[in-house]
């Protein structure tokens, strides 16, 4: 059959599969399922870095007048803005008592609040009694605040020019923006190629599969099969990059998104490369997967295989995700050139390099790949479900062969 | 003979060690209507997968409307496999566009000839349900009206009349003799030798994964010998050396083929000999004797091949 009537063949089997899947009552649940771990991620980790911003660090009793302990708190300050949000100690004044020791075991046993250590004389011969080791870094903080406070120069003003990214800058997180990507992309070809492996199934269980396998080519088959799943998942991707979107623009700053420094190829191209690296990634994955799900003839028999195939995945990723660190290394190479890596890989070098043609001789290869790999498996579909084609191995063939020819 | 719709050379098909078609050699002129019979596993229906390009033989060639390549004129062939597969979820109207689509035809034009053929035969409250809320007889019909949609030249229906009730079978042939008046080619299988024998002009048996025979009902018939029935008066006399010698008795009931020579000697011989011919019929064979006939001797020089010397 010639490539039009191929193409367009894949086209009706295609243009049912997805109106099939986006007009069912299934397909909402998949939309809204993977936006419920994330919404109940973001409420509970929300509370959850408050609750442990509030009460995971611990708690030091300073017993000190009004006066000095002012000036102990001003000195906290000082320090907590220069730590970018990092968490310091924290402390409580409590008025010296007459009876100090028992004023410090009293305060150690206390629960309101619950009191890691007490401070005593922190001006003149600072003593601290509690848990802390004397080499941790809470007492390292303690000690810092003090001198701070003791000090009597000002912090000096330093006049701050601000640069959008400096080279040291860029390349950590251009780095973290490679990762980053490779790991979306992984998550999202996880999540979606591994419906490929029971796609032929319905057509099975229904015999429906004669009917098509006596009109169109099996290439055709697995073909609208593969871009009918692309087409639902691009339409998923839109739904929760929509949602995700809406959440930062909701939940974040405005200036969150503006303030990322762009990837090496620049944002728009760097989101136009992902969406090809994943329409790529799934065609590849997904190619196989249609294959080796096309053997099986049972839902229990694609649970099997789930497994193994996933495990897969897993290693792809793992191989592209340490080439990351070194495009340019042969570990880096190898993850562009073997096909199935070679997405991810790229997708981390459009974060890090600026030079586009790689990514043109990239995607031409990794669609030559997608190509061979569905002709593969259709051929493999044809030779043991249709049982077409000869059954005898080649080998035997050709000990056949030559036992007639002798 | 005219033009050829299928023809068949040497296929052959093995399943692993199994050979479930063994050079089958066909031809199936244009505008016929042929039967392919044959018993249960005689290798009809992988030889009906194997004209269509649905699997591959192992060695042998077959044309299909002209082309080598069967997949290449699936435009113009219609197929109903044996066994009946349809999406569950799908409307009866989608159903029947969506296999029209399959062959090339526009889905739109595909709904529009849906709704005229289910219109047609009573169906239309019928056609924006889903296939799995139909019954298992409109099912198939909306089976056999997506593999008509597109008008095709060539219609293979692989043992159409099984799971049809006496009315819809009879549906069902007047359906096929009117396909045949507009000129298409129809192939079927079967087992059932009646339909055969009221629509087909040409039959090929199949048996042990061979062509048994290939040809017209009529040649089938002829070959086997015309049947005499005969009940005499007499129960004994010369008259009985005129009987060949696998004549059947049953009292004073005869059945025997009719010998070389013909009725006229052996009426001669009959009344000759004082049999006192009560009543005397000579019967011409049908499909089914022939059939029985073709393939049991096929099935038996099989199995006398498999046993070992």
């Amino acid at each position: 059959m010639s490539l039009p009537r191929t193409l367009r063949a894949a086209w009706v089997i295609g243009r049912r599969d997805f109106t099939a899947t986006v007009m069912s009552k299934a397909f909402l649940l998949f939309l809204l399922g993977p936006l419920f771990p994330v919404l109940v991620g973001v409420m509970f980790g929300g509370i959850g870095a408050s609750v442990a911003s509030n009460a995971e660090r611990p708690v030091v009793a300073v017993v000190a007048s009004p006066q000095a302990f002012a000036r102990i708190e001003a000195a906290r300050g000082e320090l907590a803005g220069a730590m970018n949000g990092g968490a310091l100690v924290r402390m409580t004044r409590f008025d010296p008592a007459p009876d100090t020791a028992a004023q410090v075991d009293s305060l150690l046993k206390s629960n309101q609040p619950p009191v890691a250590a007490v401070l005593l004389d922190p001006f003149g011969q600072p003593r601290l009694t509690g848990s802390f080791g004397s080499g941790s870094g809470d007492v390292a903080q303690i000690r810092l605040i003090l001198a701070r406070a003791q000090a009597s120069r000002p912090v000096p003003d330093i006049a701050v020019t601000t640069v959008r990214a400096s080279a040291g800058t860029a390349a950590t997180i251009r780095g973290i923006t490679a990762r980053l990507g490779q790991g979306l992309l992984f998550l999202l070809t996880l999540l979606l190629a591994g419906m490929l492996l029971s796609q032929l199934i319905e057509e099975k269980s229904n015999k429906v599969i004669e009917v098509l396998a006596a009109a169109v080519p099996v290439d055709a088959i697995f073909l609208g099969k593969l871009f009918a799943m692309l087409a639902m998942s691009l339409v998923g991707i839109a739904v929760w990059a929509s949602a995700a979107i809406g959440a930062i623009a909701l939940l974040a700053s405005p200036n969150v998104l503006a303030a990322l420094p762009p990837p090496a190829v620049g944002w728009p191209l760097f989101a136009l490369l992902g969406i090809l690296y994943f329409a790529m990634s799934y065609l590849l994955i997904g190619a196989a997967f249609l294959g080796i799900g096309a053997q099986a003839s049972t839902v229990r028999q694609v649970q099997t295989l789930s497994m193994p195939v996933t495990m897969a995945q897993v290693f792809i990723f793992a191989f592209a995700s340490a080439a990351a660190s070194q495009p340019n290394g042969s570990l880096g190479i190898a993850a562009a050139v073997f096909p199935l890596s070679s997405p991810f890989a790229m997708l981390a070098r459009a974060a890090e390099s600026a030079a586009l043609w790689p990514h043109l001789l990239a995607v031409a290869w990794q669609a030559l790949w997608v190509a061979l790999i569905l002709k593969l498996a259709a051929s493999l579909f044809r030779r043991s479900v249709l049982k077409s084609g000869s059954a005898r191995r080649w080998w035997r063939r050709a000990s056949k062969g030559s036992s007639v020819t002798a | 003979m005219g033009e050829a719709a299928v023809e068949a050379w040497d296929l052959v098909k093995d399943f692993g060690d199994k050979r479930a078609v063994d050079g089958v050699s066909l031809r199936v002129p244009a505008g016929s209507i042929c039967g392919i019979l044959g018993p249960n596993g005689a290798g009809k229906t992988t030889t009906i997968r194997m004209l269509l390009g649905i699997i591959d033989p192992s060695s042998g060639t077959r044309r299909l409307l002209g082309s080598d390549r069967p997949l290449d004129a699936a435009h113009e062939v219609g197929y109903l496999p044996e066994e009946r597969g349809l999406y569950p979820a799908m409307t009866a109207r989608e159903a029947i566009a969506f296999m029209g689509a399959l062959r090339g035809l526009p889905l739109k034009e595909g709904r529009r000839r849906a709704t005229d053929m289910l219109a047609e035969r009573g169906l239309s409250d019928w056609a924006d349900r889903p296939i799995r809320t139909l019954s298992k007889g409109m099912a198939q019909t909306v089976q056999l009206l997506g593999t008509l949609v597109h008008h095709p030249r060539l219609i293979v229906l692989d043992e159409p009349f099984s799971g049809l009730d006496a009315i819809n079978q009879e549906k069902l042939e007047s359906l096929i003799r009117a396909q045949a008046e507009a000129g298409a080619t129809i192939i079927f299988s079967t087992h059932v030798i009646a339909h055969a024998e009221r629509l087909c002009e040409r039959i090929a048996i199949i048996a042990a994964g061979r062509v048994a025979f290939e040809g017209a009902v009529d040649d089938a018939r002829d070959r086997l010998r015309p049947m005499v029935r005969l009940r005499t008066r007499a129960s004994d006399g010369a008259w009985r050396s005129a009987l060949p010698p696998g004549a059947r008795q049953n009292g004073r009931d005869f059945t025997f083929e009719l010998p070389e020579g013909g009725p006229e000697p052996l009426l001669r011989a009959l009344i000759d000999g004082g049999a006192g011919i009560d009543t005397l019929s000579i019967e011409r064979p049908g499909l089914h004797d022939a059939f029985v006939a073709i393939a049991g001797e096929a099935v038996v020089r099989e199995m006398a091949q498999e046993v070992p010397a």
